[in-house]
């Protein structure tokens, strides 16, 4: 534990200079060494880990009013299966007739067996420096539980093959003030912005780049954000309206990108600049 | 015939053809629609009627940014004639200020304050002046613009009308209408258009 606090510490003052780095960006080897560099470090003993752990916790031993643990909660491999599930979704769920992806069914579940207020984690959906919400621990622990695992959503069931095909009808959208879509920026190989590197996420080699690293521990602030978020920053910087959290369009975008990436290997919770 | 009419023309000839595509495929571009049209709520300066495709977005949605070839004369024409040129005919601002503009990548964004003057972005996809080494490749490069293009009026006015309207020279282009959209004001254009044109702006340095 003392051993996790220095490395909490270290990226704290991490975090610091990635600050100082925002402010003045340099030429691009320079950040991108330097960051590289530094997270190869850190994710041999990745602050995430604080979040998983927090998030195990609450998966094995919290309960809802009467009783009920997130044993009962099934991620699509069985009641209380959480090894492999987090790569095995998005995925349709018989119980609510719908394709649920990672962050919906753990919410879900959360709601349904610990008591949690589905109104109460719509008003704080994602993490800030002051708070990372118990979901969100959760998330990152159920995804910590398919380290090193291959990608395998399932593209089946009908409901499962109509989000694929309406999320990836969603990433061409463009619309908006400024007419982008997914694709203007992720549709195309070697481009950048600014300096950081584009991946064309309609490659399967590349949409990897995506789902690494996600839930991610953020340097800059020290918290946990979940595809969820990153989702909803893209819909930003697009120039769109905001998503609604846990909303059809995301789950079908995440589906689109999810089976665009399967057979790639998840490496588990990240880190984040 | 006004702009609008020839638009919906257009559009109507493009559901014409989209029909020959296969049924699923319309579909789920309908499903795909309606679901954003549900789930994407104002917030800010980001209001909700935003995900509802325009003319020309619609079009390019719909053929996969490779409409036929008349209705892209058609709907660039239609662009060309929306732009608004300045009625004092000046079209030059001040480099420096238009090298400002050109880094500034806010606005427009729901967490941009409402009434604040945005950015360009123009780095995020160009590379510009020569001193920037951060820049982005999904524009062309405009190093050396002025130099190559002159600085005469024509060229200014060809300017001023891209960044008003970019979609009036390549229909589907990914460069957002900064004029046509309120992103950027006319004055701001007449910067942009030194910081490229101007002798003295470092982009035609050497």
């Amino acid at each position: 534990m003392k051993h996790r606090l220095s490395m909490l510490m270290a990226a704290t003052v991490m975090a610091a200079a990635c600050a100082a780095y925002a402010q003045q960006p340099p030429a691009k080897s320079a950040i991108t060494e330097e960051f590289e560099k530094f997270r190869e470090v850190l994710e041999e003993d990745n602050p995430a880990e604080l979040f998983e752990a927090k998030g195990e916790d609450i998966w094995k031993h919290a309960k809802g009013p009467d009783g009920a643990t997130m044993a009962q909660c099934d991620l699509g491999l069985g009641a209380g299966v959480v090894k492999g599930a987090y790569v095995r979704m998005p995925r349709y769920f018989a119980d609510v007739d719908q394709v649920m992806d990672a962050e919906r069914r753990v919410v879900h579940c959360m709601v349904k067996y610990l008591g949690y207020k589905e109104a109460d984690i719509r008003k704080q959906p994602f993490s800030n420096d002051r708070v990372t919400p118990d979901h969100v621990s959760v998330v990152t622990w159920v995804a910590g539980q398919s380290r090193d695992m291959k990608i395998a959503a399932p593209r089946k069931h009908p409901k499962e093959i109509e989000a694929y095909n309406i999320g990836k009808e969603i990433f061409a959208y463009r619309a908006g003030a400024y007419d982008f879509s997914c694709a203007t920026c992720h549709g195309a190989d070697g481009k950048r912005i600014r300096t950081q590197d584009l991946p064309n996420l309609r490659r399967p080699e590349e949409a990897i780049r995506a789902y690494q690293g996600w839930p991610g521990y953020r340097m800059t602030g020290g918290f946990m954000l979940t595809q969820q978020w990153r989702m909803n920053d893209c819909f930003r910087q697009q120039r769109f309206p905001e998503p609604t959290y846990l909303s059809d369009s995301i789950t079908a975008l995440l589906t689109y990108m999810t089976v665009t990436a399967n057979g790639q290997v998840y490496k588990g919770p990240g880190i984040k600049r | 015939m006004n702009a609008m009419k020839k638009t919906l023309i257009c559009a109507a000839a493009a559901l014409a053809c989209s029909a020959a595509l296969a049924e699923e495929i319309r579909d789920y571009r309908a499903a795909a629609v309606a679901m954003l049209k549900r789930d994407f709520k104002t917030r800010g300066i980001a209001t909700a009627d935003r995900v509802i495709e325009d003319g020309v977005q619609a079009i390019c949605n719909r053929t996969a940014d490779n409409p036929p070839k008349d209705i892209v004369a058609r709907l660039e024409q239609d662009a060309l004639e929306s732009i608004r040129y300045p009625a004092d005919g000046q079209f030059l601002g001040d480099w420096k200020e238009g090298e400002k503009i050109a880094q500034n990548g806010r606005g427009m964004a729901w967490s941009d304050p409402a009434g604040a003057p945005g950015g360009g972005s123009c780095y995020n996809c160009h590379q510009i002046g020569p001193q920037e080494t951060s820049f982005g490749t999904i524009g062309t490069s405009l190093y050396q613009f002025g130099k190559l293009r002159g600085n005469t009026p024509e060229t200014q006015r060809y300017v001023y009308g891209r960044l008003w309207n970019a979609k009036a020279f390549n229909l589907c282009s990914a460069m957002p209408r900064f004029g046509h959209s309120g992103a950027l004001t006319d004055q701001q254009i007449r910067h942009l258009i030194a910081l490229l044109l101007d002798p003295q702006s470092p982009v035609n340095s050497k």
